[in-house]
């Protein structure tokens, strides 16, 4: 019997043969953490151990709240500064870089057959490189600062088949909600998701970060995609290390494949205030919105800003509606300068902000009011998430954003192009 | 291990981090006792002004999905919370209670069997939940993760397991 590729890294990891429910010590080859290195500094130093144990598995990214939007949040910078200098971080990216799910694939730590944790859910983007990649809680942070250590469980894995030709305009972000929506939000909990099929061959190396970003939004362990010859040729000249692809043996035992032919998919919204509550746009087309967000680590790349500005040119966000830009880092953001894009947004009336997480989980820029709705292009439409309560959230399509900051109301894109 | 004797807050299915403890707090809220009163606000308000030592949170399936964010463990454990009974839990929010040492248990008749308010009592060595509806039996901790519950969390766990704390 093959193993699959969750068993090959934890068990290259563990130094023996593994299966599906055993519980591995292992050491990760990377550990990310952002804003909340502060807090996961204070538990570290609550252990009682001086000096951390390899600097060099540690990458630190500030952008959940960059700049510092108060004294706090300020602070909070200031101490992961400290701590950087005091335990000779070399991979630390300041509040000027981005947001981290983009950062570490572009700065070239997320590689194939890597195991990878990060304190933060999203980290399972990472598997759109081949890694092992999933989130992981701060104390437990922590403790891989003491000893590098960490507890697995050796996931199950589902197969995600995708079938068929994506309609033209159709997205990634679209299939992931429509494998969201049938499977709901625990459909793949605890599992190794395995994304696969012609649809995700041809999808680019961003489009397939959206389908991994949000794996972890029906609940999986982590989601991944065996590296192809797009996967290397990003990774040419930026891989920090070298690496070694590890891919499912065809044998290996499989807890389930689930099938998805995508040729016939229409544009869809997850509306509040979960994320499987899917429907075609057609199905709520007319419903205000206050504010669109274009921006998150699901969907602020450039092949999305050349979809935003294509639609907004020589056009005006509604003035019933607000658009908040914010750029995944600040590559995406000096390339979208550099193609023009951020000027046709600035004309449409959007505006835009510094690199990093902004509003999509209720720090600042672009809070809602009650009684307020967003339509955004993130990965989270919970109760709160915009940071109010009494407000709503929806979740599209970088397209189905623009075509919708033009109306002022949620509006099919296959009507106004 | 002890028993665990306390009233029932019953709540549904895929609660997640984000109403346990909301986002905006992540970065400003970190005293125990106020990360205790913010439990649970945007879920249901009545929550943190009326829990009790040792009361447990029964739920659907999915709990304590979304967030990686530990305190929303944490501030129940801190609000007093005994243990908390779900049909699933997500796999961050399952790590985090054990991590908080508070016993997360996965029982597949929650929560339809729980009426609100009910007193329970939950053995955690023989595995048995007494309430209303007749006695449940949950499956045990995994082996390797019940040294750390053990410990009190993970962070005792580790001191311990460094010779820092004997
Ligand atoms: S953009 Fe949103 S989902 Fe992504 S890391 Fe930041 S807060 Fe989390």
């Amino acid at each position: 019997m093959g193993k699959t590729f969750a068993e090959k890294v934890l068990g290259q990891k563990a130094g023996k043969n593994v299966v599906p429910g055993e519980i591995v010590e292992v050491k990760p080859d990377i550990a990310m953490s952002h804003d909340n290195t502060a807090a996961i500094s204070k538990t570290f130093k609550e252990i009682g151990v001086a000096k951390i144990d390899d600097p060099n598995r540690h990458v630190i990214v500030l952008d959940h709240c960059v700049p510092a939007a108060n004294e706090k949040f300020a602070q909070n910078h200031k101490d992961i500064r400290a701590f950087v200098a005091e335990q000779g971080i070399p991979n630390f990216f300041d509040i000027d870089r981005g947001i981290c799910h983009q950062v570490l694939p572009e700065e070239g730590f997320a590689l194939p057959g890597y195991l990878m944790v990060g304190s933060d859910s999203h980290s399972t983007t990472y598997g759109a490189f081949g890694a092992l990649a999933t989130g992981i809680g701060r104390s437990e942070m922590a403790v891989i600062f003491a000893t590098g250590k960490i507890w697995l469980r050796v996931p199950e894995t589902m197969k995600i088949i995708v079938k068929g030709r994506l309609p033209k305009w159709i997205s990634s972000k679209d299939v992931m909600l429509k494998i969201m929506g049938d499977l709901s939000a625990d459909g793949g909990l605890y599992k190794s998701v395995w994304f696969t099929g012609p649809a995700i061959a041809e999808m680019s190396v961003s489009s397939r970060m959206v389908l991994t970003n949000m794996a972890v939004e029906f609940g999986a362990k982590n989601g991944y995609m065996e590296p192809d010859d797009q996967t290397l040729a990003f990774l040419k000249g930026r891989a920090r290390a070298p690496f070694t692809v590890v891919t499912s043996d065809p044998d290996a035992e499989l807890e389930s494949v689930h099938e998805f032919d995508v040729s016939d998919l229409e544009p869809l919204v997850a509306c509040p205030h979960s994320v499987d509550n899917v429907k075609p746009v057609s199905a709520v087309k007319g419903t205000r919105i206050d504010q669109v967000f274009f921006g998150s680590c699901t969907n602020a790349r450039i092949e999305d800003f050349e979809i935003v500005a294509g639609v907004m040119k020589g056009k005006r966000v509604h003035p019933s509606c607000r658009m908040v830009v914010i750029p995944a880092s600040r590559q995406v953001f000096l390339e979208a300068l550099a193609k023009g894009y951020i000027q046709i947004l600035g004309e449409a009336g959007a505006t835009i902000v510094n690199s990093g997480c902004g509003p999509c989980m209720g720090n600042h820029e672009g809070i809602l009011a009650p009684g307020e709705r967003v339509l955004s292009t993130s990965n989270r439409n919970f109760k709160g998430r915009f940071g109010c309560k009494d407000s709503e959230i929806y979740l599209c399509s970088p397209l189905t954003a623009a075509a919708s900051a033009l109306t002022g109301e949620i509006s099919d894109f296959r009507e106004h192009l | 291990m002890a028993k665990i004797v306390g009233r029932v807050w019953k709540y549904g299915d895929d609660v997640n981090t984000d109403v346990i403890f909301p986002g905006k707090y992540t970065y400003t809220v970190t005293d125990p006792a106020e990360m205790a009163r913010i439990a649970m606000e945007d879920l249901d308000a009545d929550f943190a002004k009326n829990v009790q030592p040792d009361d447990i949170v029964v739920a659907g399936k999915n709990f304590g999905c979304g967030s990686s964010r530990e305190q929303a463990a944490f501030c129940l454990k801190y609000a007093g919370v005994g243990a908390v009974v779900a049909r699933s839990f997500s796999r961050l929010y399952f790590r985090n209670c054990i991590n908080a040492g508070l016993p997360a248990l996965t029982l597949p008749e929650s929560a339809d069997i729980f009426v609100a308010g009910e007193r329970i009592e939950i053995d955690l060595s023989a595995g048995t939940i007494q309430c209303q509806a007749g006695l449940f039996h949950f499956p045990p901790l995994p082996e390797a993760v019940i040294g750390i519950f053990n410990d009190g969390g993970l962070i005792p766990h580790t001191r311990k397991a460094l010779g820092i704390d004997s």
